[in-house]
């Protein structure tokens, strides 16, 4: 009965959820598969990446194997989700080089860019090897060239994410003046910053040990507060380089310092929690071969905020260089591989609530309509009912 | 100790051996263990387990049998989604009221009467305070939603359905000690002068014995026991599907019957549906359903109506339509609707058979091509024109058929036509044991038993002797596991029974 092919398994077991809608109660996912009687393979990747995978379905299923159904909607969203990046992701090519290996391409280009940067900086003068007294990192990599590289990678970045979008939002059918409502985008940002899904309606997700627990949507929330923190703290200083030419380094209590170190301690305890509840949550209820990909980001995250807290800490000493390229080095990893590494599950987890919120807010009431009278119609419909023992 | 390795994971060693100590001696040439508890729980559902949990809220030592695997535990509790409950205002989980005469009336209607009032009330009006006593143990509640709207104000829904309050009450009752025993078969129990003495299970190919004080029965009816329901049936009997688990087979109903149990309810009556005849034989539970009857035409093997489709809205009548299928030849049907349906019925599990032609459809069906033709033929010309309307008892009816359809008949005339294939899936049986207030088993002669209690669907035929009314099993199997793991409890304390104090309470209430 299972089938080997993501999207049709998909399929198959979509069509069985929707014939039973017991767990409609647990997130968007079942309420927008509701609303539609066939699944293409643009409403499958829609309802993927709308699949936080808590897993609370997975436990409550009747169906689930070893029942002959076997039905298992985490497990086959998440497969879906991440043949999904390669699909959408911009360049096709880098895209699919990273879905094949995702920590190896992760790793290979951090290295590359690291090389490049001590290559540039050498180049253009900087003295890597040199203790700075008052922790003057510029003397070693020159502000321009961060900028310029930091600047171009941003740019391409951003680029790659809207085409993304685009390409996510086309494969939907959905219209670009959609895009327009500002009532969905409060709720899709609303439904993604408290992570509204990842709570299994309100039952936590049953990890690490199937006990109940919010403990993965609070390393969640700290990994992603904690990286939008350390974001600030670059934007201030960025504000303040060119609109005050006010140079860092900043004082310890300075703005972009106690962003940077509050969103780097989340930056620390966020991402280990998370690779922790990685490797002994329920496997049956995650896509196996996605493990490293997943692992492979959180790893980054882990490696920025150490060496950017250790480089505040040890940035009169000699070991500013190093670290400093090793900083610089992983946020740019980062950064080239956010739009197809598992970073890029926020962006297209945020379109998807996207188009959840003007699904709703378009009153779909979807295919259907059961054959019992209206509410409102009252004492008719009282007794008789759908069954349930 | 095949025993002792099963307990692995449920509970501590040290409650082990303050609850249950084992001994080795021979039966038959087997090693056997016998094993000691102050209750005993036969049966591993949603009743088992109010029964597992209130015992131990007495302090008693608790053992509970499962017959299932650990994976399919929970019997026909697992396919449940709601229980219905009386309350006077709205709940957190329940809209507006529901009243006692209410309540009362519904399952009066829906029983023609074969009720007893006087325990239907006293769970009726228990039934308003199971809600907080199962968030208590850890259930979760949602919202009606898509589908089931229409029941907001009178049942409550459990978040994720039955599955994932078995699994709450498991886990509650594993932490509070209750001792769980998988893939446990009651063998045999005996009543000697209304005392239920030594119980006999298997586990694990080996016989044991179980030295309890009290033993509540929990272990669901015998709609998976397809011989049985042929004594009634005949031979059609074995063309039924089940819907719920293969574990119902009545042997611990059988047993108590045999052993001098008052017997309640329909022994040759079943609930049933009609459902998708490509459902699995067993444990394909809500989602074999279809919908689409009131919608189309309904044909038996010969390719002729034999009722009414459009009698009353679908949930009001796919109760009859299995009986009405069991007595079809070979115990099949075929639900057939045009294209201007699809989308108008929840949606099925199983693709329907499709074709362009009415000849095409009874080739690929299997059914006689002329009879078939003829049927939807005559059918669509004595349909009379009227606005389609399947939320309202429409006025699209036809006129000079037998069996007329009576609302929603509109002429087959739209390709591509389809196909359900249809038969009778079981759900649950009528017959069962008496029970007094306290859910004592009661003997032949009227008498309680002094030490044997009865929960669930086991007993339900008490309440609900005909019909059913959507959520009233599990608020039985509720109301009266918590009533019997209590009592039975309070008796193994030496405290008094706690019945007269909520009938006061119940009367109060009311």
């Amino acid at each position: 009965m299972q089938r080997d092919d993501p999207l049709q398994e998909g399929e198959r077991i979509m069509t069985i959820c929707n014939a039973c809608r017991y767990c409609e109660g647990y997130c968007a996912v079942f309420p927008a598969m509701e609303k539609r009687l066939s699944f293409t393979s643009g409403d499958l990747n829609y309802l993927a990446n709308l699949c936080h995978n808590c897993g609370e379905c997975y436990n409550a299923c009747q169906y689930a194997p070893p029942h002959e159904f076997a039905v298992n909607v985490p497990r086959t969203l998440a497969e879906i989700r991440n043949t999904s990046y390669a699909e959408y992701g911009w360049p096709g090519p880098l895209a699919r080089a990273f879905a094949r290996n995702g920590l190896g391409t992760a790793l290979l280009v951090a290295a590359l860019l690291s090389a490049a940067m001590v290559a540039a900086s050498m180049i253009l003068g900087g003295e890597l090897w040199s203790a700075q007294p008052g922790g003057d990192f510029y003397a070693l990599v020159p502000h321009n060239v961060m900028v310029s590289m930091f600047g171009s990678v941003s740019l391409f970045v951003l680029f790659a994410f809207v085409m993304g979008f685009v390409r996510f939002w086309r494969h939907g059918g959905e219209s670009m003046a959609d895009l327009l409502r500002g009532r969905a985008w409060r709720e899709a940002l609303r439904d993604s910053l408290t992570l509204r899904y990842l709570h299994g309606g309100g039952a936590g997700c049953n990890q690490p040990d199937r006990e109940r627990s919010t403990l993965r949507r609070w390393f969640h929330h700290l990994t992603m507060y904690g990286f939008l923190l350390c974001f600030a703290a670059t934007s201030v200083a960025t504000v303040y380089h060119y609109g005050f030419g006010w140079v860092a380094p900043y004082g310890y209590f300075s703005v972009p310092n106690i962003l940077g170190t509050v969103g780097g301690v989340g930056l620390v305890i966020g991402p280990a929690g998370l690779l922790w509840i990685l490797y002994v949550r329920d496997a049956a209820t995650t896509d196996p071969s996605a493990r490293g990909a997943s692992a492979a980001f959180i790893v980054l995250l882990l490696l920025i905020s150490v060496s950017g807290l250790a480089l505040m800490a040890l940035r009169s000493t000699q070991w500013m260089g190093v670290l400093l390229i090793v900083h610089l080095a992983v946020v740019m990893a980062l950064f080239i591989t956010m739009p197809y590494g598992k970073f890029v599950h926020g962006l297209y987890r945020g379109v998807a609530l996207l188009r959840y919120a003007l699904e709703e807010a378009r009153g779909e009431q979807g295919p259907t309509t059961r054959t019992v009278p209206k509410p409102q119609t009252g004492h008719t419909a009282r007794a008789g009912t759908r069954d349930s023992g | 100790m095949a025993v002792r390795s099963r307990e692995h994971g449920t509970t501590s060693i040290a409650v082990w051996k303050t609850s249950v100590y084992s001994c080795i001696h021979m039966v038959n040439g087997n090693v056997s263990t016998a094993l000691k508890t102050d209750v005993l729980v036969i049966g591993g559902g949603n009743a088992a387990l109010c029964a597992a949990l209130s015992a131990r809220e007495e302090g008693a030592e608790v053992l509970l049998l499962e017959r299932a695997p650990k994976d399919f535990r929970g019997g026909n509790s697992r396919h449940t989604r709601n229980l219905r409950c009386m309350h006077d205002a709205p709940t957190e989980v329940l809209e507006d009221a529901y009243s006692e005469e209410e309540y009362f009336n519904d399952l009066l209607r829906v029983t023609g009467g074969r009720t007893d009032e006087r325990l239907a009330r006293m769970t009726i009006r228990a039934s308003a305070s199971c809600t907080g006593w199962m968030r208590g143990y850890g259930v979760l509640f949602q919202r009606p939603l898509g589908g089931t709207l229409h029941l907001g104000r009178t049942n409550a829904f459990f978040l994720g359905g039955g599955k994932a309050l078995v699994n709450a009450y498991y886990r509650a009752a594993e932490q509070m000690g209750v001792r769980i025993l998988y893939e446990a078969r009651v063998t045999d129990l005996q009543v000697r002068d209304g005392r239920c003495g030594d119980v006999r299970v298997e586990i694990d190919g080996k016989e044991h014995s179980v030295d309890a004080a009290m033993v509540v029965v929990a272990s669901g009816g015998f709609e998976a026991n397809l011989e049985w329901l042929g004594e009634a049936w005949g031979p059609a009997a074995e063309n039924f599907i089940v819907r719920g688990c293969p574990y119902n087979r009545g042997e611990v109903l059988r047993m108590l019957l045999r052993e001098g149990a008052a017997e309640i309810g329909d022994p040759t009556q079943c609930h049933a549906v009609a459902i998708d005849a490509r459902a699995p034989k067993f444990d394909g539970g809500i989602v074999t359903r279809l919908d689409c009857v009131s919608l189309g035409i309904v044909v038996n093997r010969d390719g002729e109506r034999f009722y009414d489709e459009g009698e009353d809205f679908w949930p009001k009548r796919y109760a009859i339509w299995g009986r009405l299928v069991a007595r079809q030849p070979e115990q099949i049907a075929y639900s057939i609707i045009d294209s201007k349906m699809i989308g108008r019925f929840m949606p099925s599990v199983f693709p329907p058979v499709q074709a362009d032609t009415i000849e095409e459809l009874a080739v690929a069906l299997d059914l006689p091509v002329l009879a078939l033709q003829r049927t939807v033929s005559d059918f669509n010309r004595a349909t009379v024109a009227a606005e389609f309307d399947h939320t309202v008892l429409d006025g699209c009816h036809t006129r000079g058929l037998t069996p007329e359809k009576t609302h929603w008949a509109q002429p087959l005339d739209t390709p591509p036509f389809s196909a359900y294939p249809l038969r009778p899936g079981i759900t649950f049986t009528y017959l069962g044991v008496k029970v007094d207030q306290a859910a004592r088993v009661l003997m032949a002669d009227g008498t309680p038993s002094a030490n044997l209690f009865a929960a669930g669907e086991v007993m339900a035929g008490n309440i609900l002797g005909e019909g059913y009314v959507a959520g009233i099993g599990m608020t039985i199997g509720t109301v009266f596991g918590r009533i019997a793991g209590r009592e039975a409890g309070r008796q193994v304390a030496g405290r008094a029974p706690a019945v007269a104090s909520m009938d006061k309470e119940g009367h109060h209430a009311a």
